[in-house]
């Protein structure tokens, strides 16, 4: 029986790395959705964007891993400001429609530039060698990179979540999440906010584009692809929830993984089965208000 | 009654059309047309790319032998591989354009969706590479210069059970045609030869690249002497090699055995060195030692520089224009079909991947097949020919099982 | 069209925007001139009218009741199994019952999903809508020994119309096949759209909270909207199978949802002709600049859409009532 134990602790290990990666992603839309009601579909983009530029700081400009990830996930946080700025507050009010629509083609329009600057080949980055190695925790060996990354995984979480609950800042962004008009109406500057959630969000997104690439490779299609994946864990955790999405994500990448290793032929519908069942259950998501 | 007013048209647009061809096909008879049909967008967008250059390229350097004919290419994107778009080009490419024959179909569905239309216009179709084994039974105009899936893999059951001390294996493959080919084609070889298949695992679809992990702890846990796996395209062989480096498949005393398409080269130096030791079977290596060969590289190199090594899939460009020149050289640039594929029935070349022909029972390629081991090339990774199957038949066909089965 | 007795402004309001017009009658004698004029085209034109179908689907369903989802493939996709696999796997090759088939079963599914869903609002259904497409993509792609999966359902043949019309490579036959389908249902459902069901959804459109105040069924009302919306999308998905002879899992694919979104958009929702022109718009859009730049199309579709979006949301049949109502001409 020891062979089972040993095989389920790896099918854990990997989902835990594979929800940290899922969250990361992930957090910037349901703080976004809950915050500012806005559909973004670009999100996906986003992440792509974090990819593409890490390729970029580590392969044509040789930067070290860390520095590079980090200029990359600030870069695409700087850069969601002006798109904020000149296309989401033009749709914040509008029909959920145009913002899908909008959101789509800003997608589409980033797999071309993306496609065109990069070319379709899939690309990778070389880790540096102290992830490559293998790390020994409670007497088993674990891929490095995979350590590294539940260990960012939960360092965000707790980031955003001691943020939100202990500064000010957070207080801002709970309230106006609440209820928009009052938290203006006590002179929290709800514009300002967007922007910042906005970026914040955005330079998450492109954190988690970022470590998957490692691990699944990256290609102009990594917009959409992991879009769906992302929705999944935002409407299960709940909109505008840090919490939410850590759970969900968690419950998302080891069932996915799982999934994968007990029926390889195919359980991907699962996942979305379990979406349909917790939305009409708790339409609000797990930890959203209904 | 709107159908009945359209259903005269029918016939009527039919014979204007069939008109305006001869008309057309008069005027212009001194220049072939041939439809190109691979996906510029997507996925395979830089394979369609490769294989579309080394078409060019052998054009560029042979077009004096065509004497006073030309060949005229025209490029269509068959963008999703689900064969829809594929199909739709198809019949626009001979009923818009015109052409006498087409060449192209990247992914088996695109074949397979096209195959009724291409015995309907009644045009020779090239499969550039299209690996389901059964394709070309689907019409009597289908020439395949590629490869099948089961001819790729077939031979390599008894050669890792007789020679590399494969007593037990797993394979392991993309869930889609062409891996479930490679799947059902390594079991009955490996089995006939005397192996014990442990398990058949089926690694996510060929759309998204998955993380390979949980396939791969899988096959640690079950412990097979080797594993024999299949997938398609450039980034699941890299996420593939950097999963095996992190699961330590390896240490854990499991070799791999893979097809051609896993170690193709073009891609080869992005596996790293968790490749080393990788033992691959195919149609096509640029590291093969033939005087076609080193002509072929050297003329690539001077066109398109060193940056990007071709690999199989150029060569099936290349080798389906040289298909394109026999045919019309020997039909002097009128192109009937059925004539066509006589012509190429009896076709042999020296194909850069060594000897090739068609097989004039089954309109497939016959060619050897190489048995490849990874090895480290100065920086960066190459590949050794370790032992070479001559003159491969199609087995699916050739046993008739499965998709192959002759139908009533 | 028998209206009921109606008086005064609201008499003309109702007349002006629901009564037919003769120029509507331009759109149909072109429509069924192009297989005089250009029948090489005719293939591509039976695509084009298959996307008007699946448009007018949603259009009822988004455009007249508000409904969005993200999902709407998923009755495509069902139609075009439904069809594809009668002639596959059960032999049963006879065009119109098939056709039929898909519809009823694209609409039975669409009745249960709808009376499921259409409790919830907002983000919620949006993402179950999203939710039960993606469910029945990865269900085909499981059960892939009976769909196919990636490599498509192999194995359609249809039977040539009534016995006599044969399908030919140019497409002719599945052109006027096509067409007589989309005129069909789309006088069915304008006769919805002029109905008192249909402002009864426009109602629940433009303020639900008022409906339900006055006691209108909002359950009711919108799941059998969502049946007829279900219905004709599997009648264009069971088309596209037939005429194509082949269909992959990506009739179920989130792309195609998006892409009968952009149609919808692109002509002007809540009009029906919106969905017409908008089909034709884009797929000829579509089919021109994968010619001109085969790698780089997206590009141009996301510009179209956020352009769209920003300068003119209701399309452009929206736009060309602006510039009608800026030069001053009134319809009627």
């Amino acid at each position: 029986m020891g062979h089972a134990v040993q095989a389920a602790v790896s099918i854990l290990f990997d989902g835990i790395a594979y929800s940290m990666v899922l969250f990361v992603m992930a957090v910037g839309l349901s703080v976004t959705m809950g915050l500012m009601g806005v559909i973004n579909l670009a999100h996906g983009a986003f992440a792509m964007a974090g990819g593409y530029l890490t390729v970029t700081f580590l392969g044509d400009l040789g930067l070290p891993f860390l520095p590079g990830l980090v200029l990359a996930t600030l870069a695409v946080g700087a850069a969601s400001v002006p798109i904020e700025r000149a296309l989401y507050v033009r749709i914040y009010r509008r029909p959920h429609l145009d913002q899908v629509l909008l959101t789509i083609g800003v997608t589409l329009m980033s797999i071309a530039v993306a496609t065109y600057a990069y070319g379709p080949s899939p690309l990778s980055i070389k880790l540096p060698a102290f992830l490559e190695t293998q790390v020994g925790l409670f007497g088993r060996d674990f891929p490095g990179y995979r350590v590294f990354i539940i260990a960012v995984g939960l360092l965000a979480f707790l980031g955003l979540w001691g943020g939100f609950e202990r500064t000010m800042l957070g207080a801002k962004i709970r309230a106006a999440v609440d209820n928009r008009a009052m938290a203006e109406a006590t002179g929290v500057n709800t514009t300002r906010l967007f922007t910042l959630t906005f970026a914040l969000g955005s330079a998450l997104a492109a954190l988690g584009g970022a470590l998957a690439v490692d691990l699944v490779g990256l290609t102009p299609r990594f917009a959409f692809q992991y879009l769906v994946l992302v929705l999944v864990v935002v409407s299960i955790g709940g909109f505008g929830t840090i919490m939410g999405t850590f759970a969900a994500a968690l419950i998302i990448g080891v069932i996915d993984n799982a999934g994968r290793y007990l029926f390889p032929e195919g359980s991907a519908f699962f996942i979305y089965l379990i979406v349909i069942l917790v939305l009409i259950c708790r339409p609000g998501g797990l930890f959203g208000r209904a | 009654m709107r159908i009945g007013s359209t259903s005269w048209i029918a016939p009527l647009a039919l014979l204007a059309i069939a008109a305006g061809t001869t008309v057309a096909s008069r005027a212009e008879a001194d220049t072939v047309k041939v439809g190109v049909i691979l996906p510029f967008s997507g996925m395979a967008a830089d394979v369609a790319q490769s294989e579309l250059r080394a078409m060019k390229l052998y054009y560029k350097l042979h077009k004096a032998e065509l004497g006073g004919h030309d060949i005229a290419l025209i490029e269509r994107d068959s963008k999703e591989p689900s064969g829809a778009t594929a199909q739709t080009l198809t019949r626009e490419l001979v009923v818009q354009d015109k052409v006498d024959m087409l060449v192209g179909y990247q992914f088996s569905p695109d074949a397979i969706a096209s195959a009724p239309f291409i015995t309907q216009a009644k045009k020779l179709a090239i499969l550039v590479n299209a690996q389901s084994s059964h394709i070309p039974m689907l019409s009597p105009y289908i020439v395949r210069v590629s490869a099948s899936s089961w001819q790729i893999t077939y031979p390599m059951g008894p050669y890792a059970f007789d020679k590399l001390g494969c007593k037990t294996a797993i394979v392991g493959f993309t869930d889609f045609a062409p891996g479930r080919d490679v799947a059902a084609a390594f079991k009955a070889g490996y089995e006939k030869a005397g192996g014990k298949l442990v398990d058949s695992i089926a690694m996510g679809g060929p759309a998204q690249v998955p993380d390979f992990t949980p396939y791969l702890q899988r096959i640690k846990d079950e412990k097979p002497n080797c594993v024999y796996i299949f997938t398609p395209a450039a980034s699941f062989n890299a996420a593939l090699a950097r999963a095996w480096r992190d699961q330590k498949v390896a240490e854990a005393g499991v070799r791999f055995l893979g097809t051609g398409d896993v170690t193709q080269d073009s891609v080869l130096p992005q596996l790293g060195d968790a490749a080393i030791g990788w033992i691959t079977g195919g149609h096509y290596t640029a590291d093969l030692d033939n005087p076609a060969n080193k002509k072929f590289l050297a003329a690539w190199t001077k066109e398109y520089g060193d940056k990007v090594k071709p690999d199989f899939f150029t060569v099936q460009g290349w080798d389906a224009m040289a298909a394109v020149f026999h045919v019309v050289k020997t039909l002097k640039g009128k192109i009937d079909a059925d004539k066509a594929v006589a012509a190429l029935k009896a076709w042999k070349e020296d194909s850069p991947r060594g000897p090739i022909m068609i097989d004039a029972a089954t309109r497939d390629i016959i060619q050897n097949i190489y048995v490849q081991e990874v090895v480290k090339k100065g920086d960066s990774l190459g590949i050794k020919v370790i032992g070479t199957i001559p003159a491969v038949k199609d087995p699916c066909k050739e046993l008739g099982v499965g998709n192959c089965a002759a139908k009533k | 069209m028998a209206a009921p007795e109606r008086t005064g402004a609201a008499e003309t309001f109702l007349r002006r925007r629901d009564d037919a017009r003769l120029t509507e009658a331009g759109f149909w004698v072109l429509a069924l001139a192009v297989p005089l004029v250009l029948p090489e085209h005719a293939a591509f034109g039976t695509q084009v009218l298959i996307m008007m179908l699946f448009a007018l689907s949603l259009d009822f369903i988004l455009g007249y009741a508000g409904v969005l989802t993200l999902g709407h493939a998923a009755y495509f996709g069902v139609g075009a199994y439904v069809s594809g696999l009668l002639s596959a796997k059960l032999g049963w090759h006879e065009p119109l019952s098939g056709l039929a088939a898909a519809g009823v079963v694209s609409a039975a599914f669409g009745a249960l999903s709808g009376w499921l869903l259409l409790r919830y609002r907002d983000l919620t259904l949006l993402m179950l809508t999203l939710a039960v497409s993606t469910t029945l993509f990865e269900l085909a792609n499981t059960w892939s020994s009976l769909t196919g999966g990636y490599d498509g359902l192999m194995g359609i043949q249809i039977a040539p119309i009534f016995g006599v019309f044969e399908w030919d490579i140019a497409g002719v036959t599945g052109y006027g096949y096509a067409l007589a389908l989309l005129l069909l249902c789309f006088l069915a459902l304008r006769r919805f759209t002029v109905s008192p069901f249909g402002q009864a959804l426009r109602g629940i459109r433009e303020n639900p909270l008022r409906m339900r105040a006055i006691g209108a069924p909002m359950l009711g009302h919108l799941t059998l909207a969502y049946t007829i919306a279900a219905g004709v999308a599997g009648l264009a998905g069971g088309l596209f199978a037939q005429t194509n002879a082949f269909i992959t899992m990506d009739v179920l694919s989130f792309e195609r949802s998006a892409a009968v979104l952009t149609v919808l958009i692109l002509g002007g929702t809540g009009r029906l002709y919106g969905a017409l022109f908008g089909a034709l718009v884009y797929m000829l859009a579509a089919d021109r600049l994968a010619k001109l730049s085969p790698v780089y199309w997206e590009f141009g579709v996301g510009l179209l859409l956020v352009v769209i979006v920003l300068l003119c949301p209701d399309g452009l049949l929206g736009l060309y009532d602006r510039v009608r109502a800026a030069f001053g001409w009134r319809s009627r």
